[in-house]
């Protein structure tokens, strides 16, 4: 069917076919505005956060620790109600050099987003944050890194308490 | 399970392009009237309508399902929008599956639509919105992170190198080219040209990426005694799978995709697949980067764990190779408006498997194919396997 048909439908615009008005179009913005409960399991992280440590929950049954915590174990489905004070050290499990911000302004100076294994949660348990105190290039999976806090006055309950993590010098290197 | 079986008996589409002067409805009603009239069909015909599309937020549109309704011939039948963000464009068509297989219709369409141009400036930052608001968004992530991430612990991994990923985005580029809708479709492009493209977030450059597109597909399904008053060539789909992994995506395995393992599995069994690597032909994966298509091949068990660069590297996966992948050109090459790019797969198997498929014939007269679609927090896999013969083990 594709073989025999020549003309297909749609129509490619250009950029300048709407910075040049050639075709109509209506612009609106839109200013949604929220304010997100944070619950009982992710409260009692942001709580955390705001004293300056990392808490996961536990499952008893599954032997699993996990950060963020959350008030049900997805393995058994029973309440993971055993919350745990976590290390606030982890190991970079993947990272990237981001030259795009999330709006697409493109950047000279890299972000540098990261997903770090949090001491003391299951292997591979991880949180996204990103990287400072560190030069692009000396970044490596498998580095051993610890947050980097902002100070207990400034904080206030949020992933942002943290500021990025930074790399632990290892002894004798 | 005493399920009816199902053929796909049309197809269309609308070229994928960067910004169409049309409207979603306009789009999904050409793609839909292209697909009737190929099986000679009217909406009389249809029985029930399946929509697939991706997130409101690049409409701004919502109950973009009830929106998109018109054109898609949805008036006036029962009528459901599925979303299961970048996996929809293959959720769909299996929903319109159990629809038809079920034995509450006998035909159905399937319509999947996405126009990402409205967003403004760029579709990009409605991603936003995908990560968790309060333990995420506030580091300001982008959609970029999600896939350098992934493929930087996939690389690491299995010691894969960017130019191994590169090739993927080579082939499907060069294979595009004869694809009569497609974007990106350049027959000169080289493993350089994608190396030296500008880097956005290491290791992900420019043309390790698709392109944000508007368009839209449409399928036409019938169970089988309708199906064979219809065409004399219909395809069959003989198996599907779908599978969520958690949302908690940071505590994941990041190197393999065991969510699209377990769809594939479940679609293996349904088709009576014992050995996929035998009895695939063509694989239609979900390339929106080069190194998904690795990752997909390889969660699909059409590759060894880290295998995969190595059989693009050794031409297996060419159109003319022994397991051909996106010869459609895929979404690197044919462009990605999210849901259409994903029923644009299954439509490339309804092609090729009747051998309709033009430049872009695989040879051999391949059998049976299977696309496959990724997408929701990076944790869905939704599987089809379609084939020439009914197959499979649907009327156990
Ligand atoms: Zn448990």
């Amino acid at each position: 069917m594709t073989s025999k048909i020549k003309n297909f439908p749609g129509t490619p615009l250009s950029e300048s076919d709407f910075t040049e008005g050639k075709v109509l179009s209506i612009h609106d913005e839109m200013r949604p505005q929220f304010a997100w409960d944070t619950g009982i399991g992710i409260g009692s992280y942001l709580a955390a956060l705001k004293e300056g440590y990392l808490l996961g929950s536990h499952c008893k049954t599954c032997e699993k620790t996990v950060i963020p915590p959350r008030t049900v174990c997805e393995w058994c489905f029973d309440p993971m109600d055993s919350y745990v004070r976590l290390e606030d050290t982890g190991t970079i499990n993947t990272f990237s050099l981001c030259y795009v911000t999330w709006d697409v302004q493109r950047i000279t100076e890299p972000e540098l987003p990261a997903v770090i294994e949090i001491d003391g949660a299951s292997p591979l348990h991880g949180i996204l944050h990103k990287l400072g105190e560190v030069k692009p290039e000396d970044i490596h999976i498998g580095m051993k890194v610890q947050a980097v806090w902002k100070p207990a006055e400034e904080r206030e309950g949020a992933i942002t308490d943290i500021l990025y993590f930074k790399p632990i010098k290892e002894a004798g290197s | 399970m005493g399920m009816r079986k199902v053929a796909v008996v049309g197809a269309g589409m609308t070229r994928f392009v960067r910004r169409a002067l049309e409207t979603p409805k306009e789009l999904a009603w050409q793609a839909t009237r292209m697909a009737l009239n190929s099986c000679e069909m009217t909406l009389d015909d249809i029985d029930a309508v399946c929509m697939g599309t991706a997130p409101d937020a690049f409409d701004s549109v919502h109950m973009k399902g009830e929106y998109l309704s018109d054109g898609a011939g949805a008036w006036g039948k029962p009528y459901m929008r599925s979303y299961v963000g970048g996996g929809t464009g293959v959720f769909a068509p299996i929903q319109g599956w159990y629809h038809v297989a079920s034995g509450m219709f006998d035909t159905c369409l399937v319509v999947c639509e996405e126009k990402m141009s409205s967003y403004f400036p760029h579709a990009q930052a409605a991603f936003n919105t995908i990560f968790d608001h309060t333990t995420e968004r506030a580091l300001l992530p982008n959609l970029l992170w999600i896939f350098a991430l992934e493929m930087n612990r996939y690389m690491n991994a299995y010691g894969i190198s960017k130019e191994d990923i590169a090739r993927v985005a080579v082939k499907n580029k060069r294979n595009a080219a004869d694809h009569p809708c497609a974007l990106l479709g350049d027959p000169d492009i080289t493993v350089d040209d994608v190396l030296n493209s500008e880097l956005l977030a290491w290791p992900v450059n420019r043309l390790d990426v698709s392109p944000v597109s508007d368009g839209a597909v449409t399928i036409v399904l019938a169970a089988e005694e309708v199906a064979k008053r219809i065409t004399d060539k219909p395809i069959w789909i003989q198996g599907v799978g779908w599978s969520l992994d958690t949302a908690y995506w940071a505590n994941r395995d990041l190197a393999y995709p065991t969510y699209v393992e377990y769809a594939a599995r479940m679609a293996y069994e349904m088709a009576g697949v014992k050995e996929p690597r035998k009895e695939i032909n063509i694989v239609e994966p979900y390339d929106p980067f080069d190194y998904k298509e690795c990752h997909h091949l390889e969660g699909l068990q059409l590759a060894d764990k880290g295998g995969a660069p190595q059989l693009v590297a050794d031409g297996v996966t060419l159109r003319t190779g022994n397991m051909p992948v996106c010869p459609s050109g895929g979404l690197l090459g044919v462009g990605n408006p999210i849901a259409a790019a994903g029923l644009m797969k299954v439509a490339e198997l309804f092609w090729q498997l009747r051998g309709e498929a033009g430049a872009r014939q695989v040879p051999g007269q391949p059998k049976r194919g299977l696309a496959q679609a990724w997408g929701d927090l990076m944790q869905v896999g939704t599987v089809v396997i379609m084939g020439t013969e009914p197959g499979g083990e649907v009327a156990r």
